[in-house]
C-alpha cells in the first residue's frame, strides 16, 4: 500500500481532530505539532476530511 | 509512587485532581501544552443550569458575557426567538476558567504542572502502574495506583491502555472559529444559531458573544466531508457585512466527538475522563459540564476503589455504571435526535421552524420533549420514518 501524506504546517492549528479519528493510529499530536508514523498510514484519507482547516493532502 | 496521575488538564481532569486532593491523596495532574487552557478548542458557552447543578463557584475574572437566550435561523432565514427574562448562561473565557480549575485542584493539594508531556503508560504484568513522559527536555517515570485519562479528543493515553477510543468518523464533527472584534451584534447577550445544508452540512454556525462587540464566530460540520469546517465558515462570513469587519483575535479548531459514547471507559488501575471518553452533549456539542460531572463520579468511585485497596476494572467498573445511569442514557437520547437532526433536508427545518417554539427547542437539547417533535414531524407524511427514529 502506497501513496502521499502531507500536512501544511501554517494551516495546522494543532487541535488534534485528525489523530482522533485516525483508524490506523498512524498520527500524534505533539507539542511540536502533529506527527505522522509513515510505516502505520493506509492512505485512508480520513483524517483530511477531518481536519477543520484543510491542512492535510492524502493521496493513494 | 503517587496515589492518582491525571493526564490533562481540562475540566475534567482539574476536577478529578481537586476532588482526590480534597480527600488528602497524593494526586499529580500533568499538562502538555504551556500554558492551561490554550488554546482553546471551545465555543465557551455553560448554562446556568449545569453551574447551579454543578455547584461552581466560577471567580467573574472568567465570565465574559451574561446570555438570556438564542436566536436560531432556519435555512429560509425565519427565526425562532427563544428568550428568558433572566441570566440563563454565560461565555466564558476559557483560557481563565481554565486555570481557575487548575489552581482549585492545586489550592486543594494535587501537585499541577504544564508543559509536561506523557508519553506513554508503565505497565506491569498487563496492568497500568505509571506514567512515562518529558518535562524541560528530561525524561522521567513516575508509578501511581491509579492513572486517569483526561487528555481530550486525541487522547492517546486511552490507546495505550487498550480502550476502544478511535472515533467513526461520522461521530465526530469538525469545527473551526475565530474570535472576532469589532463585529456588530444585533442582539447582545444572546446566542445566534444558523442552520442549513448549504451552510454548515449536518451542523451550524454560531455566533456566542463575549461582550458587546467580541465573538466567538464558529462552525460544526460532520466531519466525513470533502470541504472543510474552515471553507463553509469563512463563506458564510462573507455573505455577513457585520461580522466580515470584524478582526481576528484568536483562531479555533477541533473535533467535536457528537456520540459513539463508550461503553467500557476503565481498565486496571486507569479510566478516562471528558472528550477522551466522548462526553460531550450530541446536539450542540458542549463539554465542559459533562467533564466536570464525569470527573467527580470517576473521583469518587477511585476514592473507593483506593479505600479498599482494590483499583482493578471490577471496582472501577462502578464508574461506567453510575456515568452510564446519570448521564449516557440521557446522552444516547439526545445522540438520537442528533441523527434525526442530521437526516433534515433544508425544508424540512424551514417546516420545523414554524412550528417550534424556542422553549422547545431549548428542551430538546436536554433531550426532553423529544415526543412533541416526533408529533410534529408526524404531520408530514414524508416525515413518518424520521419520526419513528426519536420514539
Amino acid at each position: 500500500m502506497g501513496g502521499s501524506w502531507k500536512i501544511d504546517r501554517e494551516r495546522c492549528l494543532r487541535c488534534g481532530a485528525c489523530v482522533s479519528v485516525c483508524p490506523a493510529d498512524a498520527l500524534e499530536l505533539t507539542e511540536q505539532g502533529i506527527f505522522w508514523i509513515k510505516e502505520r498510514c493506509t492512505f485512508c484519507g480520513i483524517c483530511a476530511k477531518m481536519c477543520p482547516a484543510g491542512a492535510i493532502e492524502v493521496k493513494r | 509512587m503517587r496515589d492518582v496521575i491525571i493526564v490533562g488538564a481540562g475540566p475534567g481532569g482539574s476536577s478529578v485532581a481537586k476532588e482526590l486532593a480534597l480527600r488528602g491523596y497524593d494526586v499529580a495532574l500533568y499538562e502538555k501544552r504551556q500554558e492551561i487552557g490554550a488554546p482553546k478548542r471551545c465555543g465557551e458557552g455553560l448554562s446556568s443550569s449545569s453551574i447551579e447543578r454543578l455547584n461552581l463557584k466560577i471567580p467573574r475574572h472568567c465570565i465574559r458575557e451574561n446570555i438570556k437566550g438564542a436566536i436560531v435561523y432556519a435555512p429560509n432565514g425565519k427565526s425562532v426567538e427563544i428568550s428568558f427574562d433572566r441570566v440563563v448562561g454565560h461565555i466564558l473565557e476559557r483560557k481563565m476558567f481554565d486555570k481557575w480549575m487548575a489552581e482549585e485542584a492545586a489550592r486543594a493539594g494535587a501537585f499541577v504542572r504544564a508543559k509536561t508531556y506523557i508519553k506513554e503508560l508503565l505497565f506491569e504484568n498487563g496492568k497500568v502502574c505509571g506514567v512515562r513522559g518529558t518535562f524541560e527536555g528530561e525524561e522521567f517515570e513516575e508509578r501511581a495506583r491509579v492513572v486517569v485519562g483526561a487528555d481530550g479528543v486525541e487522547s492517546k493515553i486511552g490507546k495505550m491502555a487498550g480502550l476502544k477510543i478511535r472515533s467513526n468518523p461520522q461521530l465526530m464533527d469538525s469545527g473551526y472559529q475565530y474570535e472576532m472584534a469589532n463585529v456588530d451584534l444585533e442582539h447582545r447577550g444572546y446566542l445566534e444559531l444558523y442552520f442549513g445544508n448549504s451552510i454548515a452540512p449536518r451542523g451550524y454556525v454560531w455566533i456566542f458573544p463575549k461582550g458587546k462587540d467580541v465573538a466567538n464566530v464558529g462552525i460544526g460540520i460532520a466531519g466525513d466531508h470533502d470541504r472543510p469546517a474552515k471553507s463553509y465558515l469563512d463563506d458564510w462570513i462573507t455573505t455577513k457585512p457585520g461580522i466580515r469587519k470584524g478582526s481576528i483575535l484568536e483562531v479555533n479548531a477541533g473535533g467535536i466527538p457528537v456520540g459513539g459514547f463508550l461503553k467500557n471507559m476503565v481498565t486496571d488501575n486507569f479510566l478516562l475522563v471528558g472528550d477522551a471518553a466522548h462526553q460531550v452533549n450530541p446536539i450542540h456539542g458542549g463539554g465542559i459540564a459533562e467533564s466536570i460531572t464525569a470527573g467527580r463520579i470517576a473521583a469518587s468511585v477511585i476514592d473507593e476503589a483506593l479505600q479498599k485497596g482494590d483499583t482493578s476494572a471490577r471496582t472501577l467498573d462502578k464508574y461506567n455504571k453510575v456515568w452510564w445511569k446519570e448521564r449516557g442514557e440521557k446522552l444516547r437520547k439526545i445522540e438520537k435526535l442528533r441523527e434525526v437532526v442530521e437526516e433534515m433536508d433544508d425544508e424540512t427545518l424551514n417546516f420545523l421552524a414554524s412550528e417550534l417554539s424556542g422553549r422547545d427547542l431549548m428542551e430538546f437539547t436536554r433531550g426532553n420533549r423529544l415526543g412533541k417533535l416526533a408529533k410534529i414531524l408526524m404531520k408530514k407524511p414524508g416525515l413518518v420514518l424520521l419520526a419513528r427514529k426519536l420514539l
